[in-house]
């Protein structure tokens, strides 16, 4: 969660793409919530004025020019993945960039290259 | 100096809990002279705190602080609470972790004021700049601390960036040593911050907030980040306390002959192996978790499985945390026989929010008292303590907490309260007020509990000291200037604040580096005169507030049984406290 803000040499978590919390309070454990990269992501869909444009391989982009800050990616995303700026009022879209990865000392979170395991999808066209 | 530009630490957050009412400061004076943490804390305590207040009246003011490090660099993870102790009567200091830090620095404050004393029983949630103060009445006199923390999670928004801080029936009581809670595994144990809650009507406090905190040099900010967490991650400094954990002192401690036992009858315990970290971890360990922005994991959380009574095949699992100073309280300082019956007791003093550490010393010095006749039946009520009887002592904490009499009202304010009324000053093991923590390593730890500003043994960690140089004799003169240093060095690190277990990674002159992130020029000298003002600052607090260094003795138990040093010498202990006293206290003018 930290990690994420860095990336771009920011701190706290208001940039963070990335969301860790308890299941129930501490005494149950913890999840992560992050971007899948769905091959057929439902946030694309209910974009209203395509901001969030499909990637190859799966997952979005965020073009924030078109980004009138409506949040329904948010409602769209039933695991919870896309965050909300709230200082910018506009979602904040995992890029897959692995950066977290790299600041996971248990193994938690992973960063698998597609492409090289030959899982490769392109999300069908709207 | 210390105040990194457009920083909203500077924000000091005032909440008067008689005027339900609440105001934001600019205390940019404070953060850029003191840092934060520890520093600011004392201040804003001594700005605050009238004169000779009640520690359990309305005067008394809690303050939370943290430092620029928290939020920012990793293991900095630690809020620094101070107030006025009920329990010693003097300077209040305790730390927990969890998510408080981050919560605080990312609603945007460095500190909290927590002011007045509230009519009816409230908790108040800090949302960002929003504060609210919640109705608590339904809350207010409920058996279990988990059930509160349940209920108050339910209630607020937020999960994931807020720390939920909450008293038990403990702190309700005033129990002097009774604690506060955070993320229901971490503690501001020490020193009776709960009663201080309790006294206020405040059963729970809230922070959320999910800002950002300014960096001027983003690229030196990712490089000294990645230094600091690989240091942590994976050099020895720290593994320690991520395998076994503390536990691992548990036999360590009592190879040398430095685990107190029965009431420090002993200092070798005969079920060490039982209580001890590698026999936890193998039978019980059930999860490792982390504070908020900490690598490491430290928390380890046993699991202990109770069948019904009255069902075959029902049980119930709690999970209950641990750690040394838990162990040695409730374990070897008790005689302790089995883990079920250890972490039952420990399950039973986090439902009601009690202090383990002085807890078990208060019922060590019952089990003893009560052998010496000084006490009997008519004052415990039908209870006979007995060395490793864990259900006699977990009945003796459930009357501890109903306070039904005389005697159980005494052992509520700890037992050297209790043994001016009942006898047995001599084996009450407290220092300067303080039941001791788990060390009988040689002169220097229990020199370190009576001189320490808060009597704790992180405060110059003198058992460390006495570890170090067994098969030597060190004079009173340099352990008096060892301890001393190492005070004052601590105070830098409580003030950035980082936790004393990253002591290790985080060096002077990394520090002066991390500070350039901000854009900040420090040097290393700098930080060694803050440790130094802060030392002096707080004792300046405790002597304003009537501290007496002369006022306090050593018990006398700690000469009766060895040490890895030997038998201490009381004339030595006697000589170092006045050296302590010809350095520190002399110097300190009284404040007019």
């Amino acid at each position: 969660m930290f990690a994420c803000a860095r990336r771009f040499g920011e701190s706290g978590v208001a940039k963070s793409a990335i969301r860790v919390s308890s299941v129930g309070g501490v005494e149950t454990g913890y999840r992560i919530q992050v971007c899948r990269a769905c091959t057929d992501p439902p946030c694309a869909s209910v974009c209203p004025t395509g901001a969030l444009l499909r990637r190859k391989g799966g997952g979005v982009m965020l073009r924030p020019n078109l980004c009138i800050g409506c949040g329904n990616c948010v409602d769209a995303c039933p695991i919870g993945a896309v965050q909300w700026d709230i200082e910018l009022n506009k979602p904040i879209i995992c890029t897959h960039c692995g950066y977290c990865v790299d600041f996971c000392p248990h193994g938690v979170l992973e960063l698998i290259d597609l492409k090289e395991r030959g899982e490769i999808h392109v999300a069908p066209k709207a | 100096m210390w105040l990194p530009r457009h920083d909203p630490i500077k924000n000091v957050l005032y909440i008067d809990l008689t005027l339900k009412k609440f105001w934001v400061e600019d205390r940019s004076d404070l953060f850029e002279e003191y840092m934060g943490g520890t520093g600011v804390a004392i201040k804003l305590l001594e700005e605050e705190i009238p004169r000779n207040a009640d520690p359990l009246g309305p005067d008394n003011v809690i303050v939370f602080a943290i430092g620029p490090f928290n939020g920012v660099y990793p293991a900095a993870s630690k809020t620094v609470a101070m107030f006025k102790s009920p329990h010693t009567g003097n300077l209040g200091e305790s730390h927990a972790g969890g998510r408080s830090s981050i919560a605080l620095r990312l609603a945007g404050y460095g500190a909290i004021v927590i002011k007045g004393t509230s009519s009816l029983p409230i908790w108040v949630s800090i949302r960002g700049k929003n504060v609210v103060f919640n109705d608590a009445r339904a809350l207010w006199g409920m058996r279990s601390s988990y059930t509160v923390g349940r209920i108050i999670r339910e209630n607020e928004p937020n999960p994931g960036f807020r720390t939920i801080m909450r008293i038990g029936r403990a702190g309700e009581k005033l129990i002097t040593y009774a604690g506060v809670i955070t993320e229901t595994y971490r503690h501001f144990g020490r020193l009776g911050l709960g009663a201080v809650f309790g006294s206020k009507k405040l059963k729970a406090l809230v922070v959320s907030g999910r800002g950002s905190i300014p960096i001027s040099n983003k690229r030196e900010y990712r490089k000294i980040y990645k230094e600091l967490y690989d240091t942590m991650v994976k050099s020895p400094v720290m593994k320690k306390y991520h395998d076994i954990g503390t536990p691992v002192n548990v036999l360590r401690l009592n190879e040398i002959g430095a685990l107190p036992t029965k009431n420090l009858k002993a200092t070798k315990f005969e079920n060490a192996d039982i209580l001890s970290g590698e026999n936890l971890a193998k039978g019980y360990l059930a999860r490792r978790m982390a504070c908020s922005h900490c690598p490491v994991a430290c928390i380890h959380l046993a699991a202990l499985r109770e069948p019904y009574v009255d069902e075959p095949f029902f049980y119930k699992t709690t999970f209950v945390s641990y750690d040394y100073e838990p162990i040695f309280a409730l374990g070897s300082m008790l005689g302790a026989k089995s883990v079920d019956g250890f972490l039952r007791l420990l399950d039973m003093i986090e439902t009601y929010g009690l202090d383990a550490m002085s807890s078990g010393v208060v019922l060590a010095w019952i089990t003893e008292a009560f052998e010496r006749g000084l006490i009997g039946e008519k004052e415990l009520l039908g209870e006979k303590p007995k060395w490793g009887d864990h259900e006699i002592y977990m009945r003796i904490i459930d009357k501890l907490v109903e306070q039904p009499n005389d005697f159980y009202k005494a052992i509520g304010k700890g037992c050297a309260y209790a043994s001016r009324i009942y006898g047995g000053e001599d084996f009450a093991l407290t220092f300067g007020g303080n039941e001791m923590p788990g060390y009988h390593t040689g002169p220097a730890a229990p020199y370190s509990f009576m001189v320490g500003a808060r009597h704790s043994h992180l405060d110059s960690a003198g058992y460390s000291l006495d570890e170090k140089t067994i098969g030597k004799e060190l004079t009173e003169e340099e352990i008096v200037d060892k301890l001393l240093e190492e005070e004052r060095w601590r105070q830098v690190l409580t003030s950035l604040v980082v936790c004393l277990f990253a002591r290790g990674v985080y060096k002077p002159e990394i520090i002066v580096d991390a500070f350039k992130a901000f854009g900040l020029t420090v040097k290393v000298d700098d930080l060694y005169e803050l440790g130094k003002k802060i030392h002096m600052e707080k004792y300046k607090f405790k002597i304003r507030e009537g501290f007496d260094l002369d006022k306090y003795k050593f018990p006398k138990r700690i000469f009766e049984t060895p040490t890895p040093h030997g038998y201490l010498s009381e004339e030595k202990l006697v000589k170092m406290k006045r050296i302590f006293k010809e350095k520190i206290i002399n110097e300190i003018k009284p404040i007019s």
